[in-house]
């Protein structure tokens, strides 16, 4: 079901020299996202899910990172665009909303001003206009009074209320693509909720397409149809969320997911992942998950492994042969459930 | 806003309060020599030093005395730096008309210099800041280094020696050297550069201050979310430094000139002793050296009252520019 494909990364690579050594955030990451799909990302603190989509943004210093491989958004590659033509894409082909709504919107300016100097900066029209558009967009979002609201300054505004504004500013010139970097993890549950319901509210009004990212299997689970897992600065395993959920195929994803509670199985013990995520500068040789990994066989330090579909249904990088995978999953299944029988 | 600057006022009023006791402790009620004696000059009898006192008001209860003095620091015609009080008996001439005398010098000096470190600083911390690393970053805080290491003193004699006595020895007629020619009104000395000199001395260190704390709040700011969000609009670079960057960067800046304009406005004493500009703070140092106690009294107060004004007006512009005070 190939609907119609908004971007597409192809063996992305960022890294960053730094006086400890070359940082590699992200180190060949490829994946599509598609018009009206929502792409859940989630990995471990450090994995590289900023990094990876504030490249795409743009908002990486190019100066100060060396960046390869291929950001095609609308048949163009991003990575060669020159920086003022990706100004224009920036804002107004795709928007990005980040995790601390208390920080994200400038203190000495008002939130209506803030949102029509997006629009200004990407639509010629007179400075009423795009005030008044700024308050329809605060009006979608679900802020009540957005005229009154649009003249406030954001610290009147609630941690809700201000990611609202967030989301209304970068949805206001009608992008193809939304990033939202943990748009809910500095809010408490019911705003979270309230957020992510929004947003796929808005994802279908407006027929974009939504990167999440977020630590949060649940909200991937509630909300994404399309799951990335992604570990050391690469995608260890892409999915549609039944698929990755049901049927996950790499040790690092089983491990996430028998960390937090089941989704439907309510209670059940954490287990959390042993040992720590590796250092991005010496990243271990072969499969960068190998040290932490209970299946690990010889060619595991050795080989990187490939990123493709070993036959599972979707791709993955790990050296398991299929049929291993499947039986090893379910054995790890059944001994959570008996743990929790036990409990 | 409303609430905020009355408790603003009433803290400054307190602060002048306290300056006052303290003032008046020192120099009235802490004889360094006593006033009468001061006042009733050095060949006297005893009867003449106690026909002083009585005059002075010296003998009246104390609170009698310090309403008097106090007085002089109130903004009310008749009691600002009021004769009574705060008259010199080295030359005979109420202190407050001294001082009136001498304000346009001190603000010509003060005013020229603000403008002088606010055009150096800012615009060397910009740069610094956003060409972080560079050459012309590692020349501006070189720069700065240099400005807040040199006393003024020594750069406005190292001036004067250049600019003046040696650019004088060299045939240079027009050279402006220190003071102002009698019959020369302040005006006429402004156009005949007098003021260049002191103007640049004195602004050499505040522009490395400047500049420092320029570039160190916008490297700070820029580094904020907001700008990120910024940029994630798809703002120029330009309009993110200088719409979004500067407009948090600085105002404390803005902030800080007021309190150090107010300082100077009580009176630059180096560099108006150096380049003998007839200034406030001139005064103070002469006043100071022949130990003329009201004059003193009267400078003090006077530089008080500018420092608590400059305070209260650093207290409505800071809550004209951070919309996050006028709620607090
Ligand atoms: N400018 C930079 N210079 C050097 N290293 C950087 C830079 N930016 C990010 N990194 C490093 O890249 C790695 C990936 O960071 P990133 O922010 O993408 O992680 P993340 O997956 O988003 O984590 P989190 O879940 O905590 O947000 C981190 O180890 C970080 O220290
Ligand atoms: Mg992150």
């Amino acid at each position: 079901m190939p609907s119609d494909c908004l971007l597409e990364v192809k063996d992305l690579k960022v890294h960053f020299p730094t006086d400890d050594g070359l940082v590699k955030a992200v180190d060949g990451i490829s994946f599509t996202v598609d018009r009206g799909q929502t792409l859940g990302v989630v990995g471990e603190s450090g994995s590289g899910k900023s990094v990876t989509f504030m490249t795409i943004m743009g908002l990486i210093n190019r100066k100060k990172a060396h960046v390869e491989g291929e950001v095609l958004f609308g048949g163009r590659d991003l990575l060669k665009m020159p920086e003022d033509e990706l100004r224009k894409i920036r804002g107004n082909g795709m928007g990005m909303v980040f995790q601390d709504p208390m920080t994200s919107l400038h203190p000495y300016y008002k939130v209506g001003t803030q949102i029509a100097e997006a629009i200004l900066t990407h639509r010629d029209m007179p400075k009423e206009e795009a005030h008044k558009k700024a308050c329809e967009m605060l009006d979608v979002v679900g802020i009540p009074q957005p005229a009154e609201r649009a003249k406030q300054y954001p610290h009147e505004y609630s941690g809700g209320m201000r990611q609202r504004a967030m989301i209304a500013m970068a949805l206001s010139l009608n992008p193809d693509l939304l990033i939202a970097d943990e748009p809910t993890t500095a809010l408490d549950v019911t705003v979270q909720a309230q957020i992510l319901e929004l947003i796929g509210r808005l994802k279908e009004d407006f027929n974009v397409g939504v990167v999440l990212i977020t630590h949060d299997l649940g909200v991937v689970h509630d909300v994404a149809q399309r799951v990335m897992v992604m570990y050391a600065g690469r995608a260890v395993e892409i999915g549609s969320r039944d698929e990755v959920f049901n049927n996950p195929l790499h040790p690092y994803a089983w491990g996430l997911l028998e960390s937090i509670p089941h989704v439907d199985q309510k209670g059940t013990r954490l287990v959390p992942i042993e040992g720590l995520p590796p250092s991005l500068i010496f990243v271990p040789p072969g499969c960068p998950f190998h040290p932490r990994c209970p299946h690990r066989f010889e060619p595991c330090d050795k080989e990187i492994p490939a990123f493709i579909d070993r036959g599972g249904g979707h791709p993955e990088a790990c050296h398991l042969p299929i049929e291993d995978k499947r039986r090893i999953y379910s054995e790890r299944e059944a001994g959570r459930r008996s743990r929790k029988a036990a409990s | 806003m409303g609430r905020y600057l009355i408790r603003r006022t009433l803290f400054l009023i307190l602060v002048l309060w306290i300056v006052s006791v303290l003032t008046f402790l020192i120099f009235v009620k802490l004889p360094a020599g006593d006033p009468a004696r001061r006042a009733a000059g050095t060949r006297t009898t005893e009867a003449q030093v106690e026909e002083a006192r009585e005059r002075l008001g010296l003998n009246d209860p104390i609170w009698v005395q310090y309403t008097r003095f106090a007085k002089g620091l109130v903004p009310w015609p008749g009691w600002f730096l009021n004769e009574q009080v705060y008259y010199s008996f080295k030359n005979f001439v109420p202190v407050k008309e001294e001082i009136f005398g001498r304000i346009p010098v001190t603000i010509t000096l003060a005013v020229g210099a603000g403008a002088t470190w606010l055009l150096v600083g800012i615009p060397i911390g910009i740069i610094s800041a956003i060409r972080r690393r560079s050459l012309a970053d590692r020349a501006g805080m070189l720069f700065a280094l240099f400005g807040v290491s040199a006393p003024v003193f020594w750069l406005g004699l190292l001036f004067l020696y250049i600019f003046w006595f040696k650019f004088q020895q060299m045939g240079w007629p027009h050279a402006p050297g220190s003071g102002i020619p009698t019959g020369e009104n302040l005006f006429e000395a402004v156009l005949a550069g007098r003021f260049v000199m002191p103007w640049i001395v004195l602004a050499l260190s505040f522009a490395a201050l400047y500049s420092r704390m320029t570039r160190g709040n916008l490297i700070e700011t820029m580094g904020e979310d907001y700008i990120r969000t910024a940029r994630a609009k798809g703002l120029s670079e330009r309009r993110v430094i200088f719409k979004h960057g500067l407009r948090a960067a600085l105002t404390p800046v803005v902030t800080m000139f007021g309190m150090d304009l107010g300082l100077l406005l009580g009176g630059a004493i180096i560099t108006e002793t150096v380049f003998n500009l007839p200034g406030v703070g001139q005064y103070t140092l002469n006043a100071i050296k022949t130990s003329d106690f009201p004059a003193v009294m009267g400078v003090t107060v006077f530089a008080a009252f500018f420092v608590v004004v400059a305070n209260l007006v650093v207290d409505v512009m800071y809550a004209a520019l951070d919309p996050r005070v006028r709620y607090s």
